[in-house]
Parts: C-alpha cells; sequence; structure tokens
C-alpha cells in the first residue's frame, strides 16, 4: 500500500481502541521477570559456551603480538579468538570502526580477542592472561585543539552541511539588537541497563543470532556482510530490548564475537559486553562546539539567525546534526547554518536518542533566553512572535501541523509562567534560590516504509508478525491496538511477535519513526486481511465494516471466525510512502517548562517540577507516549546537570567508563512529571494520523532546565553539564 | 531503631566501594606479573545450600561464582538482571533474609543457609505480587530491564520504612516513620532506570504503600 495523498476517514479514525490509554500488553512479563532479553534465550541447541571480549588497551596504532597460549590453555577454555585467526572480515555498513581491531587499532576498547570458556568465570579469568604487545601511534583527542581543521562532512542522511537564505552577514551587522555566544556539549553514553548482548548458535553455515538489536533488518544485513557470509544465512532474533537509545541500532562486537567464537569452539557461545567496556567499545553522542549567532529589531523579530557546529569523529565517521532544529524552528529572512567534522581518534560518534536536535536546542534555547533578555521581553513571547508556518528556508514548503505557539501559551497557563520574576535571583524559598525556565522543542517526524503480516487464527484471533524492535517505547501494544481497532476485535484476541527476521521487513526502532511506521505496515496488512475475509464471506470489500468481531454491511453481519472454519487465513503488505515529507514540513512540537531550586549556600541544583506541552499528531496510546516523553525529560535532565564522559586527552579514551563515573539521573534526582498532549491528527503523516514521541521529550528539555536556573542565580553557564563546580563562584552571596 | 541493620547503600558508597575494588584490581596485576604462578586460575568448587523462592536448593558452584550467577546460570532464575556486574546500577536486586542486596556484590557461596527472594518468587504473570500490578498499571518501567530489581528494591524499601529504618532524608529520626515521595525516591536511588520511568514508579509504589 502506498501512501502518497493525505488521510482520509478510515477505520483507525473510530479510536474505539487506538487512543485509548492501555496497559502494555507485555507489562505482565517485564515486571514478572520472564520477559527473556537477549542473554536469557533457553532451548538453544546445544550446550552454550561463555565468551568475554578484551578491549584495546590503547586508542591508536598497532597490535604487535598476541600471547594466547596461557588462555588457552587455562580450565575450561574453548578458544580464543583475534584478528590472526578469525578469518577475513569486512567492516558493517553501519559501523565506521570495525568491531574486531588487528593488525591496526582504531579506538580505546575495539575488540581485540574473544576468549570462550565454559563458565563465564573460566572465561573472564583466562581474559587477564592474553597478552597483547601494542604499538601506539599519536592521535588526536581534544575536539577544541582540531576545530580549526575541520571540514564540510558533505550531505549527512540527505541534509546539506551548509544552508542560507537572503545575506546573513549583512542583516546580523545591521541588526540593533545581537547575541553572539558559543555553547559546548560533551560527550554522552546511552547507558541503556542491558548491556549490548548475544548468543549465537551455528547449524552449518547458518547462523542464529539472538541479539539486542533495535534495527532487525540493518543488524542482519551487517552480520551477514562483516562475517562475509549470505544475507539467508542470518536469522536474528530481538525480541525484548533493555534499552537502546540509538546505541543498538548497529550490530556490535557482542554479535560478531559471539558467532566468530561460537565457529572456533564448535558450539553456542553467548557473550554480554561487561560493562566498563561498553562506553568506549560502542558509539556515544560526539561533544559540539556551537556558535549561535542572532539579529533582532527592536519589536523582538529576528531578522538574522546563523547557527555553525563542530564535531569529531573518527575516518569515515559523520557529524553530530547540531543545526538541524535552527533550519526551522524561527521566522528570519536572513539565515545560515554550517556544519563542520573534524577527525578525532575517540571511539566512533553516532545517533543518541534525538541526534542534531537534542544536543542542538541545548544550545539554540539557551540563546532565545538571552536574546529574549536583551529585547527585554518574555521569553514565551519571543518565541511566539518568531514563530513560522512555513520552512523558512523553504518558503513555498508549510509545516503539516504546527501548533508550538499553542503547546507554548498552553503551558505557560498551567506551569503558572506568571508567577516568575523576569530579574534572575529574585525568588527565594528558605535555602533555595527558585527559578522557571522555559524552552521550544522541535524533532522532525520521519517515515520508513514497513511491513507486516497479520492472520486470522481458527479460534478467531489474530496474530501480528514483523520484524519491528520493541525498545522500551510499547511496540507491542500500540501494534496490538491497531489490529484490534481494524479487526474490530477486543485487545485480547491479538498477538503479537515482533523482533525476528523471518517475519516481514519493518522499520525498525529509531528516530521516532517506529510508532507511526509500524502501525502503518500493520494497518496495510490489516486491510489486505479485511479484504480477503470479506471475499471468503461474500460481502463488499470497499463497504464492509468491521466491529465486534464481525463482518457487517447493509443489514447482515456474520462473525469473523466463519471464514476461517477450515483454515486460517493470512495476509501480508507494506506501507510505503511517496513525497508528502518533501512537500510538508513533518515535525513534532513541544513546550517546556522547568522549575529549579539552586542552594544558595552550596549551589546544589535541584529540580523541582516539569511539564511537557506536547504536539506531535495522534497519540495512539497515551499511557506509554506519556512514558516516552517522561523518559526524554529524564535523560535531557541528565544532559543538563551531570552527563559527561570525561575525555583523557594524553591517553584517548573516556575515562569515566562505567554507571558510577558517569552519572545519569536517578529517582532522588527527578520530580513528578506533567506530561500533556495536544489533540492531533496529522493526514499527511500515515493512515495512523500519529507522528513520534520518543525524541521529543529529550528535545528542549536541557535547556530549560539551563534558562531557570540562569533565572534562579542569574549566572549563565554555556558549557554543559551544569554542575555546582561551575555555578557556584559567581553566585550572588548568600545570607 | 535498628541501626545494625542498616545497610541501604548511597550512591556514594558505591561509588567509593568501585573505587576500592579497582585498587585492589590494580594491586592484584601488579602481584600477578611479579610471582606469574597459575594457581589463581584453577577451577575451585564448593556446595552451597540455600532457600530461593521458598524452594531449597543445593550447588556445586565455582568459588568465584556471584549470588547473580548462580541465579541467572545456574537456576535458570534470569528474572534477575545483570546490567553492570559491579553494583552500580542495582539491576541485579534480591531480597535476602528480608534486607535487599545488590546480588552482584557478593559470591554466591557466601550465602550457605540464606533465604533468597527474587522477582520470581514475588509473583507470576498470571499471579501478580501488588507491586507488579501497580507497575504495570502505572508505566512504571519502559524497556523492562531494570524492572525486576526496582521491584524488589520498592518492596523492601517499604518494609524498611515500616521497620523504622531511617534514610538520608529522613527529617526526625525518633518519630514514626512515614512513606513520603522524598523517602521513597531517595531509598530507590540505588536503582537506575534509564528509560527514565521515576515519576511513574513513585507514583506505583506510593500506591502500594496506601499513600
Amino acid at each position: 500500500m502506498k501512501f502518497d495523498t493525505p488521510a482520509t476517514e478510515n477505520p483507525i479514525d473510530q479510536q474505539k481502541v487506538i487512543g485509548k490509554s492501555t496497559d502494555r500488553i507485555d507489562g505482565p512479563l517485564k515486571t514478572t521477570g520472564t520477559a527473556p532479553y537477549a542473554y536469557e534465550h533457553k532451548d538453544i541447541p546445544g550446550n552454550v559456551a561463555y565468551g568475554y571480549i578484551i578491549g584495546s588497551a590503547i586508542p591508536r596504532g598497532r597490535i604487535g603480538g598476541i600471547d594466547t597460549l596461557a588462555a588457552k590453555t587455562a580450565p575450561g577454555v574453548r578458544a580464543v579468538v583475534t584478528y590472526q585467526n578469525a578469518g577475513e572480515l569486512d567492516k558493517g555498513d553501519f559501523n565506521t570502526a570495525k568491531l574486531l581491531a588487528g593488525p591496526d587499532i582504531q579506538h580505546y576498547h575495539q575488540a581485540v580477542a574473544v576468549v570462550v570458556a565454559d563458565t563465564f568465570e573460566q572465561a573472564r579469568s583466562a581474559a587477564e592472561l592474553v597478552d597483547v604487545k601494542y604499538i601506539k601511534d599519536q592521535g588526536n583527542y581534544d575536539l577544541s585543539k582540531v576545530k580549526d581543521s575541520a571540514v564540510s562532512p558533505g550531505k549527512t542522511n540527505g541534509q546539506p552541511a551548509d544552508t542560507s537564505r537572503g545575506n546573513f552577514d549583512e542583516a546580523f551587522a545591521s541588526a540593533p539588537v545581537t547575541l553572539d555566544e558559543t555553547y559546548t556539549t560533551p560527550d554522552q553514553s546511552h547507558s541503556m541497563m542491558e548491556p549490548h548482548a548475544s548468543i549465537a548458535a551455528w547449524d552449518g553455515d547458518k547462523l542464529s543470532l539472538w541479539t539486542s538489536n533495535q534495527m532487525v533488518e540493518w543488524g542482519r544485513g551487517d552480520v551477514a556482510k562483516t562475517l562475509k557470509i549470505s544475507k539467508d544465512n542470518v536469522r536474528l532474533m530481538s525480541p525484548y530490548i533493555g534499552g537502546g537509545f540509538g546505541g543498538k541500532l548497529f550490530v556490535r562486537a557482542d554479535a560478531i564475537m559471539a558467532a566468530l567464537g561460537a565457529k572456533a569452539a564448535g558450539r553456542p557461545v553467548k557473550i554480554a559486553l561487561q560493562r566498563p567496556l561498553i562506553m568506549n567499545n560502542t558509539t556515544h553522542r560526539p561533544a559540539t562546539i556551537q556558535r549561535i549567532r542572532i539579529g533582532a529589531d527592536e519589536s523582538g523579530k529576528i531578522t538574522a539567525i546563523g547557527h555553525e557546529s563542530w564535531s569529531g569523529d573518527l575516518e569515515g565517521g559523520g557529524p553530530e546534526t547540531a543545526v538541524n532544529q535552527t533550519r526551522l524552528l524561527y521566522a528570519g529572512e536572513n539565515r545560515m547554518t554550517s556544519m563542520r567534522l573534524a577527525e578525532l581518534h575517540l571511539p566512533e560518534g553516532n545517533a543518541m536518542r534525538a541526534p542534531g536536535e537534542a544536543p542542538g536546542l541545548m544550545a539554540l534555547e539557551i540563546a532565545i533566553d538571552e536574546m529574549a533578555e536583551k529585547l527585554n521581553m518574555d521569553p514565551v513571547e519571543f518565541r511566539v512572535v518568531n514563530d513560522t508556518q512555513v520552512d523558512p528556508e523553504n518558503p513555498e514548503r508549510p509545516f503539516s501541523q504546527r501548533q508550538l505557539v499553542k503547546c507554548l501559551r498552553d503551558g505557560a497557563e498551567k506551569f503558572g509562567w506568571n508567577k516568575r520574576n523576569a530579574e534572575p535571583a529574585q525568588m527565594r524559598d528558605g535555602d533555595w534560590l527558585v527559578g522557571m525556565g522555559v524552552a521550544a522543542a522541535i524533532r522532525g517526524a520521519p517515515v520508513q516504509k514497513s511491513a507486516a503480516r497479520v492472520r486470522l487464527e481458527t479460534d478467531g484471533s489474530v496474530t501480528v508478525e514483523t520484524d519491528m524492535t520493541d525498545i522500551g517505547t510499547g511496540s507491542y501494544t500500540i501494534i496490538a491496538q491497531t489490529a484490534a481497532e481494524m479487526m474490530g476485535l477486543p485487545l485480547n484476541m491479538i498477538k503479537v511477535k515482533l523482533g525476528d527476521s523471518s517475519f516481514p521487513v519493518s522499520s525498525g526502532s529509531g528516530g521516532q519513526w517506529g510508532a507511526n511506521s509500524s502501525t502503518a505496515g500493520v494497518y496495510a496488512a490489516c486491510v489486505k486481511l479485511r479484504e480477503k475475509i470479506a471475499d471468503k464471506l461474500g460481502y463488499d470489500k470497499g463497504t464492509a465494516e468491521f466491529s465486534g468481531g464481525q463482518i457487517k454491511a447493509d443489514d447482515k453481519s456474520a462473525p469473523l471466525i466463519q471464514a476461517v472454519s477450515d483454515k486460517p487465513l493470512e495476509a501480508e503488505d507494506a506501507m510505503e510512502y511517496g513525497d508528502l515529507d518533501k512537500k510538508y514540513a513533518l515535525q513534532t512540537f513541544g513546550g517546556h517548562f522547568v522549575e529549579v531550586g539552586v542552594n544558595a549556600y552550596s549551589g546544589e541544583i535541584r529540580i523541582r517540577r516539569m511539564l511537557a506541552m506536547c504536539a506531535a499528531g495522534r497519540i495512539l496510546n497515551p499511557k506509554s507516549a506519556r512514558s516516552q516523553v517522561i523518559g526524554g525529560m529524564t535523560m535531557a535532565a541528565g544532559a543538563a546537570l551531570m552527563e559527561h564522559l570525561a575525555v583523557d586527552k594524553k591517553r584517548g579514551f573516556f575515562v569515566n567508563h562505567d554507571l558510577a563515573g558517569y552519572e545519569v539521573p536517578v529517582h532522588a534526582d527527578i520530580p513528578h512529571q506533567d506530561v500533556i498532549f495536544l489533540d492531533e491528527a496529522d493526514d499527511k503523516s500515515s493512515p495512523m494520523k500519529a507522528k513520534g514521541v520518543g525524541e521529543l521529550g529529550i528535545c528542549g528539555v536541557s535547556a530549560a532546565i539551563a534558562n531557570a536556573i540562569y533565572n534562579a542565580t542569574g549566572v549563565r553557564i554555556r558549557d554543559y553539564p551544569i554542575t555546582l563546580d561551575k555555578l557556584i563562584q559567581d553566585m550572588p552571596v548568600a545570607i | 531503631m535498628k541501626l545494625s541493620n542498616f545497610l541501604m547503600m548511597s550512591r556514594r558508597n558505591f561509588l567509593f566501594a568501585t573505587a576500592a575494588s579497582s585498587a585492589f584490581i590494580a594491586i592484584s596485576k601488579f602481584a600477578k606479573a611479579t610471582t606469574s604462578t597459575p594457581d589463581t586460575h584453577k577451577t575451585n568448587t564448593n556446595t552451597v545450600k540455600m532457600t530461593v523462592n521458598g524452594k531449597p536448593q543445593e550447588l556445586t558452584l565455582d568459588t568465584r561464582t556471584t549470588l547473580l550467577d548462580a541465579l541467572r546460570e545456574h537456576m535458570d532464575l534470569t528474572g534477575t538482571k545483570k546490567g553492570c556486574d559491579h553494583g552500580q546500577c542495582g539491576a541485579c536486586t534480591v531480597i535476602v533474609n528480608g534486607r535487599r542486596i545488590n546480588s552482584c556484590l557478593s559470591l554466591a557461596l557466601q550465602h550457605d543457609g540464606d533465604e533468597v527472594t527474587t522477582i520470581e518468587g514475588l509473583g507470576n504473570p498470571d499471579n501478580m505480587h501488588p507491586m507488579q500490578a501497580a507497575f504495570v498499571k502505572h508505566d512504571g518501567y519502559q524497556c523492562g530491564y531494570c524492572t525486576p530489581g526496582q521491584i524488589c528494591s520498592a518492596v523492601a524499601t517499604l518494609d524498611e520504612i515500616k521497620q523504622g529504618i531511617p534514610s538520608h532524608v529522613t527529617e526526625d529520626l525518633t518519630a514514626e516513620q512515614k512513606v513520603t515521595n522524598m523517602e521513597i525516591r531517595e531509598r530507590m536511588s540505588g536503582n537506575i532506570c534509564r528509560c527514565g520511568a521515576y515519576s511513574n514508579m513513585a507514583e506505583a509504589i506510593s500506591e502500594v504503600a496506601g499513600g
């Protein structure tokens, strides 16, 4: 089925099941510990052995030699695999660095060997006996030092490195009110709770891989390419994923080393990346340096807006696209954006929740707050005045739907924004300086082709199969809701099977496209199944309705089960897309409001209240959508206040590479969070009229926190994370 | 007050413990380089008896096996999760003799004679513990990986408050303890949820507490 004209009325609009707040159907499994994650699958054919990965102790250079003899003869050891005996390997299309090093080392903790043994304890112990000699090369690890050597990265995901309209330089130079500031965001880690983990089992040439991966089809392709085997010989299964946030978009060393280890040992092998390896072995969100210039007239209209961003990556990698949002968020006749990429020899940078917009808005939305203050305008009003209903770089292209102003205005009212004192450091509650901050949020709502298979079983239930994944997003439930709505059945009559490459290829989970795209694929398959049922029972497929377990038309009806008295009926289809996303800017929007307390004596920062006002098309399941947003808000609180992969600029690695050193928010850091969704349905997005919320929730929030801290203290920090040591020297004298 | 029972590890204590264990590893590596005896790599086994979810268990284990790996790899109880294996994340939280611990931080052999309750011992999909049901109702989880640890921790947290064990945010040590939002959040802070379901968990726990 092709979606190339705006959606008209369809069965989803009934909203009998879709749009209702629904407990997750996988909830009882997850809360009782019975949902099997990658490392936990049972019924693996053969006696499973354990793999333990050794990461490189240098960031750049070569392996001079590896002595594996002692490890090989240690108790229980079945194999040690290094580049010397792994056979020839390729690199996955989605990987920047190779997953097994040798002889060249491309980054710190790049896998150099896997030890396979009968038990985990034996493998771990023997790993210490592998003696690797390294020859170290010089490298660049400091973004600020190599910034001036950065070059244009060319197109990234179809987007150019530079854009411009009008004459920015002239307009900025002549603007009566201007801002020119530089902001920095650090390297960040996904730090999902489940480590990257895999079980690999070979049956002749055929590889079965139970793994934790957001994109089953990408993964199957890259496993095949890396191992130089046919894609048809790889089956990848990923039914439950303990968090991804972009860190599991790609195949990582656990999967490849498990496959290599299993081949060498002649047994299935399971591997979980040990936690201290994850930050340097896998991907991270790259640090940025961002310069923002804004010029406005005295009425507060932006006349010039410029955003430049610098980031680094390994050779062959890409930039952090931190200027994305500035191309679309605010009006302004004269504008420019630019991205530059420097070569760094830190581990591979790649996508983390809302790549581009998350760090981009961390900078832009502080700049907007600063500009509002210069103009003596309320920051909500300044944003409202500069709203645009068309793509400001291409004014002939409207937004499909844009209710940013309503998000900001309604949010301000709900939050009690009028109680904010525009003058900083004026509100006090006991020992605490109190401040409020606001930020706008924007995040793309891309769609991807997605397929599904649906089957009306002989007991009258419906089974949905698609290789879509649920990374905590609620895919199981919204897919069941979609099938229930389409087939006119209650939710408990739908069985959903996900994350298996033997199922039809879905959109997968990434870029907040999963909910809309995967349910649209299920919609397409259900349309086909409805037609088959209508044909079988002699109904007109154009007019037949499905509700209450019946097919109905005019004065007659029949139970669906009648169509499967002899055997199940199956249908498969995909939803594909035309160019509506080129004719219209498809985006999601939000207004974020935060109140913080900053201890007047110590500079300790506590978040007191958070509100997100979101506009993201039809909300398929408000309960799980709200969870997506509060999760984003929580990760954004981490980005604002604590998350920071500290670079050892001499030795070339992330120093705080575990969950004690890399701090993420805990219960005590996060207050009750409010989320409100505007009632929307976007007919340009898909027949579901939905968009995505998984990444919208992290966008803008960090800046709202930064702005609240400024409002509380009068101290403007432009270097994330905002920690008390940066604040305290300039805090007002406490009395 | 039973301060002797007080084993609430704060984040700072975790950090301290981790730093200490790193130092130990560094020293042992140095020792290895100078003596190069392979004896430390011999597989020694021993037998341990414990009661897990009401069922007596007798296991012969590699002495290096943690309680976490004993549960997951030797008793097929994979509900208890390995998130970091270093006592930093709380995903492996189980209840031992009525008290919550990080099962990755103790060896199985230390638990001879102990009563261990894991997530599987609290309830199952057809018969959920009230805390499990409240987590489903309030959507107090997303990916589900930290969830068993959160739920074990939450059950033990309410019990600690009931027993009058104070926390860092307890204002009056002599008054009767109350289940406040801040008490819950403080006491639960050893259990990280990267999906960020904290706000919902606090509501689920509060509901079970009758708050």
